[in-house]
């Protein structure tokens, strides 16, 4: 299968190159101290409120910043580095598919993303050995990272197909994601007709139902819509050296 | 094996290769010269599948470059001119992952990398790290890369630039053994590279192909008058005029200066004279000539003309045509 052939080859290189290891590394001290300031506040001054609304929910908009950090780094070298070294010549040469290259790349992002996810999983592991609680809801809000995760890398590598520079890849990408969050702050700026479009279309709204503990069908199908339109993007986006002017 | 017919690519407002047309048949090795920019890599990256043309057609073995890419992309490989390999993964595991993209079947996958790492003489690298590698054994990765899967065609863009004297002996060597069963296109703009390796030699020059022939027709072609060059040991002027009245001569000029000989000073010393002419061999003339007059005869050798030349000659008289 050659989705499998390019995936295997990007992990690869995202482990050799130790950049999957960094931002691992990274991405969990963050979420573990997020964690842990939670769980504190929850000790504190929300044992008599309810779990989900004051230790899930904050846990889970902060993971939900910590991938919007993290993303834009995992997902910059996708086409950016190809196209700046020349490979992206070998991977168009030979017999591959441009929507094989695009899943094998994408897969292997969302992969190494939910890994870095999975580990986390040991705080709530921990967390449940000294206190008891219902797993229904972080599982929900789990659900909601990994699903809100692959959109933002769907996002990047879009973002990444369009310039061979690494570092306009990654800003580009923090300035798309930024947008989509602050897109509904200011719900006067917008009027009340505008507000109602544009946070259903908001990525961050949609995931606050999954932060609640809430799985919503609507919500999921959103989330594997915006990755799907991306990735169709991102393979336009490649088809266009059939018709552009590129040496 | 090749056929492009009628091939036209334009980068926005630049036309990198104008109407280009040529054939190559099966197991032909063709050089294709040209100066730098002239479009040799745009008609490769055409014949790789890299991007399609802009209009025309171009086959590999009969296959449509731009509708049946993926037949085309099967039976071609491909070296690109930057040489580009991934030069985070080691040479190995590299190949393993050509050989997968290239469809070779998981249980020969082993062997066939084995084979190119043999044949390219990988072996003492084969675990290292590309990027740690030196040029000429990345260089050597490229090809390995390309020859990966045995295809019938083989497409190298500047195969020998940024490697060492010996290196480039070496694969030039390669590359012949290579085109015994193969059908190979490389491109170069160093010409002795054409004339030890090529059956035939296509020059382009400004996206445009000035002719597509074996090196011998080249020569026959442009060479209408032949040469002698005369090395004498007696008075200048009169061996010129001797020599001017010989039958068939169209001219005599004295020989300049070349890298290993510099002109003799007035007066004295040999003369060295190129007697330009046309129809039969006049070498016996010429030494007659110069033994009734009891002068030295040194040399008298006829003079070929040099791939260089024949290159300068066709950009040249390419330039000329458009100007008119």
């Amino acid at each position: 299968m050659k989705v499998w052939c390019v995936f295997k080859k990007e992990l690869r290189l995202y482990f050799g190159l130790f950049i999957a290891y960094s931002l691992a590394a990274s991405f969990l001290v963050l979420s573990g101290y997020f964690f842990y300031t939670d769980m504190i506040f929850y000790d504190l001054f929300g044992t008599f409120m309810d779990i989900t609304s004051s230790l899930w929910q904050y846990y889970f908009l902060d993971l939900r910043f910590v991938a919007m950090l993290i993303i834009p780094l995992l997902t910059m070298r996708l086409f950016a580095e190809e196209k700046k070294l020349g490979t992206i010549e070998l991977l168009w040469t030979y017999p591959l598919k441009d929507l094989h290259i695009i899943l094998g790349k994408f897969l292997a992002c969302v992969f190494i993303f939910e890994l870095m996810v999975a580990c986390t999983l040991v705080y709530l592991v921990m967390f449940a050995s000294v206190y008891t609680f219902d797993w229904g809801p972080p599982l929900a809000g789990y659900l909601g990272v990994a699903l809100l995760g692959a959109t933002f890398i769907a996002c990047g590598t879009f973002i990444s197909s369009l310039t061979e520079n690494q570092a306009v890849s990654a800003m580009s990408t923090y300035g798309l994601l930024v947008f989509f969050w602050f897109l509904t702050w200011n719900e006067e700026a917008l009027g009340p007709q505008l507000i109602g479009i544009v946070s259903r279309l908001s990525l961050y709204d949609r995931f606050e139902d999954f932060a609640k503990g809430v799985i919503n069908t609507k919500d999921i199908g959103f989330f594997v819509l915006v990755t799907l339109l991306f990735l169709y993007l991102t393979l336009r986006s490649l088809e266009s050296r059939k018709w552009r002017g590129m040496r | 094996m090749i056929e492009v017919d009628n091939v036209t690519k334009q980068f926005g407002p630049v036309l990198a290769v104008d109407r280009v047309s040529f054939h190559v048949a099966r197991g032909e090795v063709v050089g294709f010269l040209g100066p730098n920019g002239a479009g040799k890599s745009t008609v490769m990256r055409i014949l790789a599948c890299f991007f399609p043309p802009t209009s025309g057609k171009a086959r590999v073995g009969g296959y449509d470059v731009t509708s049946h890419s993926l037949e085309v992309r099967r039976m071609v490989g491909y070296f690109p001119e930057k040489a580009s390999v991934y030069s985070d993964l080691s040479v190995r595991a590299f190949l393993g992952f050509v050989a997968e993209a290239k469809d070779v079947p998981r249980r020969r996958r082993a062997q066939e990398v084995g084979r190119v790492i043999d044949s390219c003489g990988l072996k003492e690298v084969q675990n290292r790290i590309i990027g740690q590698l030196s040029k000429g054994y990345r260089q050597r990765v490229g090809i390995a890369q390309a020859l990966t899967s045995d295809p019938e065609v083989l497409i190298l863009d500047e195969p020998t630039i940024g490697l060492d004297p010996e290196q480039v002996v070496e694969i030039r060597k390669f590359i012949r053994d290579l085109g015994k069963e193969r059908t190979v296109i490389l491109s170069t703009h160093i010409l002795p590279e054409v004339s030890t390796v090529c059956d035939r030699v296509i020059v382009i020059n400004r996206g445009r192909i000035l002719t597509s022939e074996s090196l011998k027709e080249l020569r026959a072609q442009l060479q209408r008058t032949r040469r002698v060059r005369v090395e004498v040991e007696g008075p200048r002027d009169q061996a010129v005029e001797a020599f001017s009245r010989l039958p068939g001569v169209v001219r005599v000029e004295e020989d300049g200066p070349t890298e290993d000989r510099e002109l003799p000073a007035a007066g004295g010393g040999p003369v060295s004279l190129v007697v330009e002419y046309e129809g039969g061999d006049i070498h016996n003339e010429v030494s007659r000539t110069v033994l009734e007059r009891g002068w030295g005869l040194l040399e008298v050798r006829s003079v070929e003309l040099t791939l260089e030349d024949i290159y300068l000659k066709l950009i040249h008289d390419s330039g000329r045509a458009r100007e008119e």
